[in-house]
């Protein structure tokens, strides 16, 4: 308890004149001092915690409060409502924007299931439910005094006993929902164990990637995916080129068919109704008709050909004929 | 005068007497008495209490869950691998005498943890081989680790709670290892998935070939029947109609012959006495 005896000074060179009263008057200001240093304010993210000798007598919200002056009582007044951030296998430097991080490739890089290495960065939210827990049950929390180290421990032993239990494919792709549950679960399960009054607000993973020094080999993978599509793509493409052209070439094809029967047909029956029509003819006096037919028929095809007449009897025979070609052909 | 310098006097000495005579523990505190490095005292609970003055010393503990963090150790696999392990531990002193006894401070109590814990790490992940260690059942040999690292801790009047393994790596040379592998098992399978591309691009243009011929063979039967089915057809129309007209067919079919295979290349040689040029010849 300080007292100080601090007297008003008097001008230099005039001595003090000490009297009762102004000594009464000296301890009567102490003590209401004193009596008002119990007033304090909580202010909305804060909750006050009042110990009377040392041990835990009530909690106070919002608002101006009193307590007995210490060493009576004594007050501890945290800010509580706040939600609080760790980071694993980075930190942020500057929150920005725009932000600026550095890598912790010591903390990021671990071994999953299926003994591969994967690259993960986390961010767990988290805030404190329990405030007497917070004070008094744990130290290294990092969330009232300097030191800290429970929370960022916690979520790397965790982050790691999750991933090592699952294989990298599941990691890199589908499994993110389940880890960060897992995650999150696990975690709040420890902060449990330790009864250090904080709960688990969100539990983020960050970038999930392959390391640097094999990443060229994931990326083939995507792209060699991509080939695949690409390649059956392409083969889809000649099929939708292909198809329908043998198809129309097809259609071609039946309608000559078609074309040629309706011809065919149609021709016969022309021919057949021509031939009627003249053997209708015919048959009114045959011999005539036929002679005259045949006249006319070489009356058409005669004048266009080359005729050699020979006799009959054969006097001349082949050889005149072998002449008469000689001739024609000179 | 005297009365209010009395006041002060008394209120000082007040103090002074009721600071080595009282004194507070805190809720996160635990409390030895020692009178003449005799212990006489443990207090756990907090409040105001008084000891002698002079005689009586204090020290006081910490009650909370304390943490210890180890340096990473080496420690060798049942299958002969290396892992690098960065363990930590939460404890908590529960015996304060017991404690103040045989380790004296906290410092003390981190270095005899380090000796318990690791000894204990080494003995467990030694039996089980690295992917037991990393994958399958790392929280049960934790769990285990634990227990036996209270079991051996109760002697100082400290309780381990938890025992877990923040970090363990690879050594920088398996590490490569395991980096090539990944290289190796991602090339595999990327070849995989461009062979299986090319399969199926075979697949879909032989099959696209296939229908193509189907769909063109297809056209070809259909139109060959309708081909055939025209001629029929024509050919049942001659005959219908050159029924019982034989001999005039085949004589104006004849002529329609000549017509067409006669021409201008054509020689004619015929006798002078043929039908044709019978006339030339005699008059009739």
């Amino acid at each position: 308890m300080p007292q100080q005896f601090d007297f008003p000074g008097g001008r230099p060179g005039q001595p003090f004149k000490f009297s009762p009263k102004m000594l009464y008057g000296i301890v009567g200001v102490l003590a209401i001092l004193w009596l008002l240093s119990g007033i304090y304010t909580v202010e909305p993210d804060e909750q006050g915690v009042i110990l009377r000798f040392g041990k835990l007598n009530r909690l106070a919200g919002p608002g101006l409060h009193y307590h007995l002056p210490s060493p009576i009582e004594t007050r501890i007044v945290p800010s509580v409502t706040q939600v609080y951030r760790n980071e694993v296998g980075f930190r942020t430097i500057d929150p920005g924007p725009p932000a600026q991080y550095s890598d912790r490739p010591k903390e990021s890089l671990m071994l999953t299931g299926d003994e591969n290495i994967v690259d993960v960065e986390l961010v767990v939210q988290y805030r404190v439910s329990s405030v007497t827990d917070a004070l008094f049950k744990v130290s290294g929390l990092g969330v009232f005094e300097s030191r800290g180290g429970l929370v960022h421990d916690a979520c790397e032993a965790v982050l790691r006993n999750v991933i090592g239990r699952h294989p990298i494919d599941q990691v890199l792709t589908e499994g993110k929902l389940q880890i960060q549950t897992e995650i999150s679960d696990q975690l709040q399960e420890l902060f449990n164990l330790y009864e250090c009054g904080l709960t688990v607000e969100t539990v983020q993973l960050q970038t999930v990637k392959a390391p640097a020094q094999v990443d060229a080999a994931f990326k083939d993978v995507a792209s060699a995916k991509e080939d695949r599509e690409r390649l059956v793509n392409e083969a889809r493409g000649y099929q939708n080129d292909i198809i329908p052209k043998a198809r129309g070439e097809a259609e071609k094809m039946v309608k000559e068919a078609e074309a040629y029967k309706v011809e065919r047909v149609r021709g016969a029956a022309g021919d057949a109704e021509r031939f009627k029509t003249v053997y209708a003819q015919y048959r009114k006096a045959p011999d005539v008709t036929e002679k005259r037919m045949y006249l006319e028929t070489m009356e058409r095809i005669l004048p266009k050909m080359t005729k050699y007449i020979i006799e009959s009897d054969g006097s001349g025979g082949l050889v005149n004929i072998l002449n008469l070609g000689k001739e024609v052909i000179r | 005068m005297k009365v209010a310098v009395g006041l002060v006097i008394g209120l000082v000495v007040v103090l002074l007497v009721g600071n080595s005579i009282f004194f507070t523990v805190y809720e996160f505190q635990q409390v030895v008495v020692i009178q003449f490095g005799e212990p006489k005292r443990v207090i756990r609970e907090p409040g105001l209490y008084f000891k002698l003055p002079v005689v009586q010393k204090l020290s006081t503990f910490d009650k909370r869950l304390l943490d210890y963090d180890a340096n990473p150790e080496p420690i060798y696999t049942s299958d002969k691998k290396n892992l690098l392990v960065d363990n930590y531990a939460r404890w908590r002193i529960i015996d304060p005498l017991l404690f103040l006894q045989t380790l004296r401070t906290l410092q003390e109590g981190q270095s005899r943890l380090d000796d318990i814990i690791f000894s204990e790490m080494r003995k467990e992940l030694g039996q089980h081989t690295l992917s037991e260690v990393v994958a399958v059942n790392r929280e049960a040999l934790m769990k285990l680790v634990t227990d036996r690292s209270n079991e051996s801790a109760k002697v100082y009047g400290i309780e381990v709670v938890d025992v877990r393994i923040k970090r363990a790596d690879l050594p920088p040379e398996n590490e490569n290892a395991v980096y090539d592998r990944m290289r190796a098992e991602r090339d595999r399978e990327a070849k995989g998935y461009r062979s299986e591309g090319e399969e199926q691009a075979l697949k879909i243009r032989a099959q696209t070939d296939l229908d193509a011929s189907k769909i063109i063979a297809e056209a070809q039967e259909k139109s060959q029947i309708l081909r055939g089915e025209g001629d029929a057809e024509a050919l049942t129309i001659y005959a219908e109609a050159y029924q019982g007209a034989g001999k005039f067919y085949q004589f104006l079919r004849t002529l329609e012959a000549y017509e067409k295979s006669l021409g201008e290349k054509t020689v004619l040689v015929q006798p002078s006495d043929s039908e044709f040029f019978k006339y030339l010849k005699e008059t009739p």
